[in-house]
């Protein structure tokens, strides 16, 4: 018998935000009917804000639970604030969820993920900033990506093939891609390492040196493939005050640029406390 | 709310019956059966009794083919060890792909060890493939190990035709019957079963959880797993747990005395249970053929709509059964007995397992009848696979 909290099981009682919406601007999907849990989410998003939400799913108490409770953390919040919420997040909402099931979790987070793709031909910001691009399958068994292998262990902290087992099913049946796993937990620790002696090391002169080669190594040449641009106006501290140019100044989706991509390009290479703003 | 038990292949409940012949031996008939005063030999006397009991339960020849262990992992532990260390000539073992996990895990310890383990499959019924099974037996054969019915499906193997089988190719290859999920609910008869070693467990028939017993005919040698002390020829060391073997011994004997009830009462509600449901719920399938099931047990599956729900929603109704689905047991893949059977994955994740019990009232039944449909209808609603279950209606509508 599995401990689920009250919440749980309030909401696979009593799930909310039951269906699916006709003239959705978003739907997301996550697993499979052959995987024992899939999920489709529909957004119905109106001048950045998520007005609606509704699901579907198939799937146990948890992946219930999980469904129904996103959509509630998500209505009436902004694309933003929902493209932040994480695996964790839900979990938490719900109360927390035994580790075997955490899983559920991840694959809200995921379908919630795909819908957000789908919106608005949205620019995939996250792949622009990832190395690792191409969605490569770590496990076959459940098509689990290397992707949401890397999300899950950066989200929520994990540390064995085991964890990464119940957060993502990931090596849960053959087993044949735990050494893969192992890897992929080694490489995230050692990166993350390697990105704390930068942040230590670096004097004020550097990190000014190094942010700004960042922006025009990294992040102007992006821009530049859409037709806009950006220019370093300031640093002070933490704060680092940029100017968007070309077609990104007045874009409707400058703001998203500048923080799921500027800033988090720059969080993940310089120093995770940096804000980014934008002056006129 | 009232308990509706319909999980009996997990554990069944003590047989108060049972509970009072268990009592005595907590008590004032504490002693040690091998000591040697006048105090012990009730103690003594009840394992003897009991042996007795247990060889006529199973039809053995003599008392002396009897052991009593802890469970049914222990016996089925024992016979397999047991027999592959007296034949270490020989590397070769059969078995089923859809045996419990406490054989199936022994094997693949075993294939680690250097044995060459054979799996034999099963069809869309849940019956195995006797020809693959024929063909697998070799000079090498040092062991076939069937279960004697399916825990998850019912499904009755077999056991005379296999027997016969084996000896025709090897007279050599001894036969281990997992008995654990018949045991009180069809005759046992291992001689005319042509049964060289067999296992029950008690919790299973109405005795408490702790107690099993083993049956190794006269012409099989084992090497016993625990080693120690005297008790049970040699074969297996440890005091003897009286309390549990006198219980066992009084289940085994209620079992013998209900057999007939649980072949035609038993079977009836399982029958009223089974059709009821797939009559009345379109999404829903029968997992085996109808024929060769123990008489308590049923398997359902229900189409685009996944089990630990529907099993959480029966248990706020009071309602107990079980799942082959990955998400109840915390393992992420499902019942490897339904994937050996090919059961589609459209149904295999909301498969449900009932298995009754000679308790079992009508009026159970009828409730579960009566609730079921509701619960389904109400998480065949948040199923994303709409269409197809619109299809399905059509199509069985």
């Amino acid at each position: 018998m599995w401990d689920y909290s009250e919440k749980v099981m309030d909401h696979y009682r009593n799930p909310r935000n039951v269906g699916k919406i006709d003239n959705a601007d978003a739907i997301g999907e996550a697993g499979s009917l052959a995987c024992g849990d899939s999920l489709k989410i529909y957004l119905k998003i109106k001048d950045g804000i998520v007005t609606d939400a509704k699901f579907q799913t198939f799937g146990c108490g948890s992946a219930v639970a999980s469904s129904s409770i996103l959509t509630e953390m998500i209505i009436g919040k902004s694309v933003e604030e929902v493209k932040k919420i994480t695996n964790k997040d839900i979990a938490d909402q719900l109360g927390g969820l035994p580790p075997e099931k955490m899983h559920c979790s991840v694959m809200g987070y995921e379908a919630l993920e795909d819908a957000l793709k789908n919106f608005d031909n949205m620019v995939d910001l996250d792949d622009l900033r990832n190395e690792k691009k191409e969605e490569k399958i770590v496990c076959t068994c459940f098509n689990v990506t290397e992707n949401l292998i890397w999300d899950a262990i950066k989200q929520n902290g994990l540390k064995t093939v085991e964890e990464v087992t119940n957060y993502t099913k990931a090596g849960g049946a053959c087993g044949k891609c735990k050494g893969l796993i192992q890897d992929i937990i080694d490489t995230y620790y050692k990166k993350e390492e390697e990105s704390k002696k930068d942040e230590q090391t670096l004097s004020p002169a550097q990190k000014i040196l190094k942010i700004n080669k960042i922006i025009e190594s990294q992040i102007s040449p992006e821009l530049q493939k859409d037709g806009g641009d950006i220019t370093l106006v300031d640093i002070d501290g933490n704060k680092v005050l940029v100017k968007l140019r070309g077609k990104c100044s007045g874009c409707k989706n400058s703001h998203l640029t500048l923080k799921a991509f500027v800033e988090s390009t720059l969080r993940e290479t310089v120093d995770k406390n940096i804000d980014v703003i934008e002056v006129a | 709310m009232n308990l509706i038990y319909l999980d009996n292949n997990a554990t069944t409940k003590v047989a108060p019956e049972v509970l009072d012949a268990m009592l005595p031996y907590f008590k004032e008939e504490y002693a040690n059966p091998s000591s040697i005063y006048e105090f012990a030999k009730k103690a003594n006397h009840a394992v003897k009794e009991a042996r007795g009991v247990i060889k006529d339960f199973l039809n053995a020849e003599s008392e002396k083919e009897i052991i009593f262990t802890s469970c049914g992992s222990e016996s089925a532990n024992t016979a397999i060890r047991g027999v592959l260390n007296m034949n270490k000539n020989k590397r070769h073992i059969i078995t089923t792909k859809v045996e419990h996990p406490c054989v199936l895990n022994l094997y693949q310890t075993l294939e680690k060890e250097g044995y060459k383990v054979d799996y034999i499959g099963v069809n869309a019924n849940g019956e195995l493939d006797l020809a693959q099974l024929e063909e697998a037996i070799n000079y090498d054969t040092a062991l076939v190990s069937v279960m004697y019915a399916n825990n998850e499906t019912g499904v009755i193997f077999p056991i005379e035709k296999i027997s016969e089988i084996i000896k025709s190719k090897n007279k050599e290859t001894k036969f281990f019957v997992d008995a654990v999920q018949v045991a009180g609910k069809i005759p046992i008869d291992v001689q005319a079963a042509g049964i060289d070693l067999l296992g029950i467990s008690g919790h299973k028939f109405h005795a408490p959880k702790g107690v099993g017993a083993l049956y190794v005919n006269s012409k099989t040698l084992i090497t016993p797993l625990i080693i120690g002390g005297h008790q049970e020829k040699g074969k297996r060391a440890g005091t003897e747990n009286v309390p549990y073997i006198a219980g066992l011994a009084k289940a085994a004997e209620l079992a013998i005395d209900s057999l007939n009830y649980e072949m035609t009462e038993v079977k009836r509600l399982r029958d009223k249970l089974e059709t009821g449901i797939i009559k009345t719920i379109f999404n829903s399938r029968l997992n085996t053929g109808v024929t060769n099931r123990v008489p308590n047990t049923t398997n359902i599956g229900f189409e685009y709509i996944e089990g630990e729900l529907i099993l959480l929603h029966l248990s706020d109704l009071g309602i107990c059964a079980s799942s082959g689905s990955a998400c109840t047991s915390g393992s992420l893949e499902p019942s490897h007995v339904l994937r050996a059977m090919n059961v589609p994955f459209t149904a295999i994740h909301g498969s449900i397992r009932w298995s009754l019990s000679r308790y079992t009232k009508e009026s159970e039944i009828d409730y579960v009848l009566k609730v079921l449909p509701e619960i389904i209808n109400k998480i065949t609603a948040l199923s994303p696979y709409q269409d197809e279950l619109a299809n399905l209606k059509r199509l069985r509508g």
